[in-house]
């Protein structure tokens, strides 16, 4: 995967990405010669991935400080803006799903389904401007940049998250509803919930006993593989607000050419989606209890 | 077994065993899709839109009141707000947004239909490959999917568009790469599932080549996912474009392109100048939406 990414990269004039176009040709040669950057793109690939090896992510060419120094703060912040997305997108993704699972194939359904399929459709920035626009100019509630001021307290932060995770949290709905919808619709036509029906429990007993139980923890360790997917997103969401999370240091250090900067931040979230899935899956067996004994037998 | 001469009249036709009653099934089948199509309404609404958009997509500059493009002159006339004459405003340089929004639907739509096109061709055939040999190549496409899902679309995007050059070209190419696998992978089930049917195992024993096999005997038979999948990947290449050419990946200016007109005035937002950015976010949306409601009407036809 990494030899994959890293094929990928032709590197174009380093030097004068990082001084401009104006720059001299002399200055910008000193520059390309000083990072290392006139070498082949295959030195310079081996280089950086012999320190990953050891555990070094090398310098970045534009910054000029240890790439780990960048990575990590924006990281975190990034971390902190996909966890308020999640905290408030995965409630309200299942009660939609779950909706519109128990009247499959009505309007309510088709609503929330195409509803949920468009918003999950339109890109984040689109959504990112158009809630600037109604929240931050024409209602004037929340704040349009995302950075909160130095040591601000923990609901001041969330206040200036709220509109970017916002964004997200429209990209994702539709996509955990679709899920949510699914299981229930599954579960909703089980050989159990026939069985339960017909020993005489009351509709509503039956729904959170036994479709709920089944349709949902699936639901929610499936939802961990849409931490990826979070990551693409969060290069235009944190453009527009402005904030220092991951997507932006990926964004200045494509634009720059940033090699190690660029193939360090991409080789993290590949990690972060590895982890992510890993976690779904695990997850997945330890709630399901059929997978669980299954395995333990074997 | 047939002659030469007979499998070359056999090969010009797509389903050549079939008698004749079959046959009029699949064009009855075929009909019937067609009619349930046309009932649904979220079909037709979202048929409807897409139109409106692929006519500005053509006939754009005919369409539009002003040159999209505009001239040293209209810079006097910079932002003004919607009115009459500006049915949408007019944006930093003067230029009447109403005209590039119109001719802004070319180059999106363009560039995603084209790739979603590449994308799907080498998928459909990627699929059809690994599907029927299975084997050594199977698993190495396979892993290289897990790969690519790995990163998200618009990263890869991103990286291998400043590595190549920006222009319309390499995002065709980028994003129809990207997909490939993706496609594959749905086409590859399809063709599993219909490789051990007894079709596939007649035209084995009549002793066809696996290229024919797979290309004129099972291609056939799994053009229906192969449908949904390219309206699906149509609606993500849209977002993969818009989103590539907003952060400035993608086309380039003076093309008037939504994404990069966003690009160019959303950070004027703060200061009251909204029709600039809104009304061509609102064409990425309406576009989106169109899309998903045919999909939509698709999806349910098909997988009756």
């Amino acid at each position: 995967m990494i030899i994959f990414v890293a094929a990928q990269l032709l590197p174009g004039d380093v030097g004068r990405a990082i001084l401009g176009p104006f720059a001299a040709q002399q200055a910008v040669d000193d520059l390309n010669q000083e990072l290392g950057t006139d070498r082949s793109v295959f030195v310079q690939y081996g280089d950086w991935i012999g320190g990953v090896l050891q555990g070094d992510l090398g310098d970045s060419y534009a910054f000029r400080r240890p790439v780990g120094d960048l990575l990590w703060p924006a990281l975190e912040n990034s971390a902190k803006l996909a966890l308020l997305a999640f905290v408030i997108v995965v409630p309200i993704g299942i009660l939609g799903g779950v909706a519109a699972a128990l009247k499959e194939g009505r309007l309510r359904d088709r609503v929330i389904s195409i509803g949920g399929l468009s918003a999950t459709a339109i890109p984040e920035f689109v959504w990112a401007v158009l809630v600037i626009m109604v929240f931050g100019l024409w209602l004037d509630l929340l704040p349009v940049t995302a950075q909160a001021p130095r040591d601000a307290g923990f609901f001041t932060q969330i206040k200036y998250l709220l509109l970017p995770s916002l964004c997200l949290v429209f990209v994702l709905f539709g996509y955990i509803a679709r899920m949510a919808r699914a299981g229930t619709i599954e579960s909703l036509n089980a050989d159990y919930t026939r069985t339960a029906y017909l020993k005489g429990l009351q509709r509503r007993t039956v729904i959170s006993r036994h479709v709920l139980r089944n349709s949902l923890l699936p639901t929610i360790a499936v939802v961990a593989t849409q931490v990826g997917y979070l990551f693409g997103g969060l290069v235009a969401i944190e453009l527009v607000f402005n904030y220092n999370g991951i997507g932006q240091l990926i964004y200045r250090a494509a634009q720059q050419q940033d090699y190690p900067l660029l193939l360090s931040a991409t080789l993290v979230v590949g990690i972060v989606y590895l982890l992510a899935t890993l976690l779904a899956d695990v997850l997945y067996s330890a709630l399901n209890p059929r997978i669980r004994l299954a395995g333990s037998e074997s | 077994m047939s002659t030469p001469e007979e499998r070359l009249v056999l090969a010009e036709h797509p389903v050549p065993e079939t008698p004749h009653h079959e046959h009029d099934e699949a064009g009855i089948a075929r009909r019937e899709r067609f009619r349930a199509l046309v009932r649904s309404k979220a079909f037709l609404a979202g048929a409807f839109i897409f139109c409106v958009f692929v006519i500005c997509a053509i006939f754009g500059e005919l369409i539009a009141p002003y040159d999209p493009l505009g001239s040293a002159a209209d810079i006097a006339n910079k932002l003004e707000a919607p009115s009459a004459s500006h049915l949408f405003g007019t944006d930093q340089l003067g230029r009447d947004v109403f005209s590039r929004v119109i001719v802004g639907a070319r180059d999106i739509m363009a560039v995603a239909l084209a790739a979603t096109l590449l994308g799907t061709i080498l998928g459909a055939a990627l699929g059809l490959i690994t599907g029927y040999f299975r084997g050594i190549v199977d698993d190495v496409v396979m892993r290289l999917v897990d790969a690519f899902l790995a990163i998200p679309l618009v990263i890869l995007g991103t990286v291998s568009l400043v590595a190549l050059g920006p222009s319309k070209g390499t995002l065709i190419i980028v994003i129809g790469i990207v997909f490939t696998p993706i496609i594959a992978r749905t086409v590859r089930a399809a063709v599993l599932s219909e490789r051990e049917l007894e079709y596939v195992q007649a035209a084995r024993l009549r002793n066809e080549h696996a290229p024919y096999i797979m290309f004129a005997e099972i291609l056939p038979n799994v053009a229906a996912p192969i449908v949904v999948e390219f309206t699906v990947r149509l609606g993500y290449a849209i977002f993969a474009v818009a989103t590539l050419t907003f952060l400035g990946f993608g086309v380039q200016p003076p093309s008037p392109d939504w994404g990069l007109q966003i690009k160019e005035n959303y950070i004027i937002l703060n200061g009251g100048y909204w029709w600039p950015t809104l009304f061509p976010a609102l064409a990425i949306g309406l576009l989106v939406i169109s899309i998903n409601l045919m999909t939509d009407g698709i999806n349910r036809v098909f997988s009756r």
